[in-house]
């Protein structure tokens, strides 16, 4: 399972969707709208996606990271839209046949996600709106192949 | 030859839409059309990816008709 969608997140869906009885660690990672940034509050969170290139990266991280740890599973969920504090951003599931490739996938899925997939994030503030672009994210493209 | 430009997030904000239809050059790059649609200006260009037909590319890469082409600013997914 891979999408973007505006609608919540129902997170037992994106769990069910790695779960299966050769698979000894289920792990369930979620990203929440904070409410400050560095201490600034933030009111609420607008994400915005290029949907129909934002679902191929997430399967081609999905195909790296079954790669890299066989056996396991990811499924994962990004959200769009205006976001309350508190609610799911993105939701990340990984199976795998024990936890320690679990935590290494699931870590593996959120930090890909973050650098690689099309989606980015206005801050809500009291005075006003900015982008706010993750850590992980690459500042120039890659040589053309 | 005509390209399909999808604008995101501070671009879309800047250029004032999400879509725009442009007509260009044979032979015209990726980069070249970035600096057609967002000049660099006194305080400089964000720094961009670029994506066609929904996948990276290098700066380099030389359009064709009917492309679709997205200059990707940081991202902030997550």
């Amino acid at each position: 399972m891979y999408a973007v969608q505006a609608s919540p997140i129902d997170v037992s869906t994106v769990r069910d969707a790695v779960s299966r009885p050769g698979a000894g660690a289920v792990l369930v990672f979620e990203g929440v709208a904070r409410d400050n940034f560095d201490g600034r509050p933030v009111l609420g969170l607008d994400y915005e996606a290029y949907a129909e290139m934002a679902v191929p990266q997430m399967e081609a991280i999905a195909a790296e990271l079954a790669a890299r740890w066989p056996g396991a599973r990811v499924a994962m969920v990004h959200r769009t839209g205006a976001l309350e504090i508190g609610e799911a951003s993105v939701v990340i599931a990984v199976s795998a046949p024990h936890r320690v490739e679990a935590y290494e996938a699931s870590r593996f899925a959120i930090d890909a996600l973050k650098a690689r997939v099309p989606v980015w994030k206005k801050e809500r503030y009291a005075d006003g709106a900015a982008w706010k672009a993750n850590a992980e994210s690459p500042t120039t493209g890659p040589e053309a192949p | 030859m005509k390209i399909r430009v999808r604008h995101f997030a501070v671009l879309r904000e800047q250029r004032g839409c999400q879509l725009e239809e442009v007509e260009v050059a044979p032979g015209t790059t990726a980069a070249a059309l970035y600096d057609l649609l967002f000049p660099p200006g006194l305080e400089g260009q964000l720094p961009v990816l670029f994506a066609v037909n929904q996948t990276y590319v290098g700066r380099a890469a030389v359009l064709v008709e009917g492309d679709e082409v997205a200059f990707i600013p940081p991202l902030g997914g997550g």
